[in-house]
């Protein structure tokens, strides 16, 4: 009975979804907003990718927000799992092609990580997709070796500098006599590596921070199976 | 792109909405219900995109040579980058404690669980299900009679 009534349910959901979004002008949004920040990004904000000005510029706070709740749900994982025990025996390590594999891609995986992370202003992608792929090399290296796990503490040191970075550039906008996370020196140099003016500096903290945090987080559920 | 295909992609992001709130309702195993909210994040994702695309549409990077004009919206797809990272959030938590609930009950399907988590609650209360008024109406006993058998009347 209450199968049927969930697919009831769940198909009533779904046609007043259809029938609510049919109805907007699908294909051509009105964009009101979208079309001040893409007229005025490249002047206001000086990123080539105009996502990323939306993102870390005019929603900055927002972004401060979404890492502060990122954060709570790794401290939450944290305390769910506590602390493990270094005295019990670490999983068995991985086999000879991922230990081989591991070795030769740690290094390429941080490479592409950091380049998305410092391109975050050109190109798509930015402080959180590389920070996933920072994460991504570091629970390889678990996952081949859960021997030497990351310590949590260097982890968090990490994490919380870089949290901290992201608020002292905010906080340096305030110094200057603008508002809270207003990008600085904003050239006119659009599409070179160095140019955005904080804009790189905020990704590099998201990035790390994010990447930290992943770490930790699957390093906690790699321990917590080992046991 | 045209209109049939922008209608059948808002069909699969709805359809994901759609089958992602049936498993989490009608799944009995606590990771598929984790699946099951991570398909609906990624339909209610898809739509937040589809809301923001144009005809002819182009990805909103400035290069040489591109205008401004037809640019896709931009401030959608923030939204989406900030919902994906939030979802990662909440999958961990809820995957942390799914692996708790089978720490400490042996099993991930959601009636063992309950029951055994009943049981262990009752244990705590030093009560017994049986005689506990607490139980929903049905499953709990009748109070004895206050009087006795009344003798049929001759």
């Amino acid at each position: 009975m209450k199968r049927y009534g969930t697919l009831i349910f769940a198909s009533g959901l779904a046609f007043l979804l259809f029938v609510m979004f049919a109805a907007l002008p699908l294909g051509a949004p009105p964009m009101t907003v979208g079309h001040a920040i893409l007229d005025q990004a490249a002047s206001q904000v000086g990123a080539a990718n105009i996502v990323t000005s939306v993102v870390l510029a005019y929603r900055g706070i927002d972004t401060l927000g979404e890492l502060s709740i990122l954060f709570a749900a790794a401290s939450a994982v944290g305390l769910i799992m506590g602390h493990a025990r270094h005295d019990k025996p670490a999983g068995a390590p991985g086999g000879f092609i991922l230990r081989a594999g591991v070795d030769l891609l740690y290094p390429l995986i941080l490479m592409v990580g950091f380049y998305i992370i410092l391109h975050g202003h050109l190109t798509p992608g930015g402080g959180f997709q590389g920070g996933v792929a920072l994460a991504a090399a570091i629970i390889l290296a678990v996952l081949a070796r859960p021997g030497d796990l990351p310590s949590h503490a260097a982890l968090s040191w990490v994490e919380g500098l870089a949290g901290a970075g992201f608020i002292a550039t905010g906080l340096a906008a305030l110094a200057y006599g603008h508002a809270f996370l207003t990008p600085l020196l904003t050239g006119e140099r659009l599409g070179a590596l160095v140019s955005a003016g904080t804009l790189p500096v905020l990704y590099i903290a998201v990035g790390l921070k994010v990447g930290a945090e992943l770490a930790s987080l699957l390093s906690r559920f790699t321990e917590e199976a080992a046991q | 792109m045209s209109d049939f295909s922008l209608i059948a992609l808002l069909g699969c992001a709805i359809g994901l909405i759609g089958i992602g709130f049936a498993g989490l309702v009608l799944g009995r195993n606590l990771f598929r219900i984790v699946l099951a909210l991570s398909i609906a994040e990624a339909g209610a994702n898809l739509l937040l995109i589809l809301v923001g695309f144009r005809y002819g549409g182009i990805a909103p990077i400035l290069e040489p040579g591109r205008t401004v004009a037809n640019m896709v919206d931009p401030v959608p797809q923030a939204m989406v980058l900030t919902a994906i990272v939030i979802g990662v959030g909440v999958q961990a938590l809820a995957l942390a404690l799914a692996i708790r609930a089978r720490n400490a009950y042996g099993t991930l399907d959601m009636r063992l669980l309950r029951e055994r988590m009943e049981s262990d609650i009752d244990r705590a209360a030093g009560t017994t299900p049986d005689t506990s008024r607490q139980a929903p109406a049905g499953t709990r006993p009748l109070p004895p009679p206050l009087l006795a058998k009344r003798e049929p009347l001759s």
